[in-house]
């Protein structure tokens, strides 16, 4: 049976999660800021200025990489840290490698970042760093596994919590992957080759990149959700065997799917199939950890019409049912002969990494941030002001993708009666245009409620600050 | 000596014993989880782990003056 011999607040290591929620939401505001800029560059293409460091090229990695690794990454980083002090009644092992894994994750991001806008790259997607910062980063990622398993070690629940079980999984598997698909020869302090070659590095690649997706992007903030959800709603999660399911299914299925982004290729045709047959059976874990997190809400739904933080951690929990379900759907080879090398995949991206990732991220920080920092959140409205930018932003994105994508995909596979092809590729870029002006408008609109948060993120520890030098000053007259 | 091993290397041999082995993995775990009452029973009471994890602050002493000894503590039931 689960105990509790909880530790007084003062006795977790709260600083280092505030300095990586703080983290987490500067390169949220500079990823998306990109973002933006970049949706605007495909719209009015002149928005490069013939400038290196401007053009989409190097700038997409850096968007890519500031959102998922910097946002996401110390989103993360601050949530597993809270979750695994506070589910194991613990304080936080190893406090100076704790530092270190700050210092390091950040610090490797901005290089990372510096490096691709000066355009020295790996070119692997999502895998962008060259080989001196994959050693750092690895040295960090083993410091986090330390701190971790050490903390876990040390608790005082005999139960380690099916949150903490996500975060591990996470942390063991995105090792593996980073490891394996960032083996190169270097050939100068800032460039390496591959040691794949051919069809094994492209499906080295995706095997990264699709992981990438189901551990860093879907495992570990499922990991958030088992724990925020019950917190803000103030009731256990729906069922506790149910989310034991989720997590073995999930794990195991992940792994196969990779190959899935390589249909029509060199590929052998039996690992596509394998691929869209694990894709389609994934559907299943996803979904049962969805309504599991929903569900937890069971008979207590009247919370969602006065709790906003509610709102964005079950809504993001919906975009995460959406987006699970158009995954599977894109994995099918007849899908995907439309769908792949079109705008519809950026858009079933963004669904989930807005939809899902943002929305859980945003929802649990709005449930951090008043415990990290001893004061309530400066304004409720901004709150709700907030989740109504970013689900119309979302909203505006993806489906204007679709239009873009689906349009896309078939005008390129028409036909006239000669069996020419129907329409140029310049005729599909000009159909785009008018999509992609309303997705960089969805993207602003996603960005407005991002910095919404940050003026009522900031708001409130100033509050804090302010609260804290009004007592201080009193002091010596009681004294 | 190891010639044995080269059984694994067929396709044909080494679908349909995955298959076993995860699936019965997977039915195995269901069983773990689904099949004994009192199991079940100990398993549902881990959902209560994030709830417990500050009882005891709410129960405890007022916390020594500290700088913002005075500013409302937010509990995790609000």
């Amino acid at each position: 049976m689960s105990q509790s011999s909880a530790l007084p607040a003062e006795q977790y290591n709260y600083s280092i999660v505030r300095r990586f929620t703080i983290m987490a939401m500067v390169w949220a505001v500079l990823g998306m800021c990109v973002g933006v800029y970049l949706a605007s560059e495909l719209a009015w293409p002149f928005l490069n200025f013939d400038i290196p460091q401007l053009t989409f090229g190097r700038l997409r990695p850096t968007h890519t990489t500031m959102v998922i690794f910097g946002f996401g990454g110390s989103a993360l980083f601050a949530t597993s840290y809270y979750i695994v002090q506070r589910t194991s009644q613990a304080r936080l092992a190893f406090p100076w490698l704790a530092e270190f894994t700050f210092w390091g994750w950040t610090g490797g991001v901005a290089l990372g970042v510096l490096s691709y806008v000066f355009g020295i790259t790996q070119g692997r997607e999502y895998a962008e760093f060259e080989w001196p910062l994959d050693i750092a980063i690895t040295l960090v990622w083993v410091s986090y596994f330390a701190v971790y398993v050490e903390t876990l070690r040390r608790r005082n629940q005999p139960h380690i919590y099916v949150a903490n079980w996500f975060y591990l999984a996470f942390i063991v598997a995105v090792a593996l992957l980073h490891i394996f698909n960032n083996l190169a020869v270097p050939v100068s302090l800032t460039k390496s080759y591959s040691l794949f070659a051919g069809v094994q590095d492209a499906m080295t690649q995706w095997w990264y990149g699709h992981n990438a997706v189901g551990f860093f992007l879907t495992a570990a903030f499922l990991g958030m959700m088992y724990y925020f959800v019950p917190k803000q709603a103030g009731r256990p999660v729906y069922s506790y065997r149910l989310s034991i399911i989720h997590f073995w299914a999930l794990i195991f299925l992940y792994m196969w799917a990779g190959g899935h982004h390589l249909h029509w290729t060199s590929l052998p045709d039996w690992v596509s199939t394998l691929a869209a047959t694990f894709s389609v059976i994934l559907l299943m874990p996803s979904w049962g950890g969805m309504i599991n997190g929903i569900m937890t809400l069971s008979g207590a739904w009247d919370k969602l019409r006065s709790d906003p933080v509610l709102l964005f951690l079950i809504t993001s929990l919906s975009f995460y049912g959406m987006s699970t379900f158009e995954g599977p759907l894109m994995s099918l080879k007849s899908v995907n002969a439309l769908s792949h090398y079109t705008d519809w995949t950026v858009g079933h991206v963004h669904s989930g990494a807005l939809g899902w990732v943002a929305l859980v991220s945003f929802g649990s920080f709005y449930h951090l941030i008043p415990r990290l920092w001893d004061r309530k959140m400066y304004s409720d409205t901004l709150i709700y002001v907030h989740f109504w930018l970013a689900t119309i932003g979302i909203v505006l994105y993806i489906t204007s993708l679709w239009v873009a994508g689906i349009g896309q995909g078939l005008m390129l596979r028409s036909f006239d009666d000669y069996g020419n092809l129907a329409y140029t590729f310049i005729e599909t870029v000009e159909f785009m245009h008018t999509p992609y002006v309303w997705r960089a408008l969805g993207g602003a609109f996603f960005v407005a409620g991002t910095l919404v948060m940050v003026y009522n993120m900031a708001m409130t520890i100033a509050r804090r600050q302010a609260a804290a030098e009004t007592q201080l000053s009193a002091q010596p007259a009681h004294a | 000596m190891f010639d044995w091993l080269m059984w694994f290397t067929r396709m044909d041999n080494s679908k349909p014993l995955a298959l076993i082995l995860f699936f019965g993995a997977f039915c195995g775990i269901l069983i773990y989880v689904f099949a004994d009452k009192r199991r079940a029973q100990r398993l549902e009471s881990y959902k209560y782990i994030p709830l417990d994890d500050d009882n005891d602050r709410r129960q405890s002493e007022p916390r020594p003056a500290q700088l913002h000894s005075q500013s409302r503590k937010v509990m995790d039931n609000e």
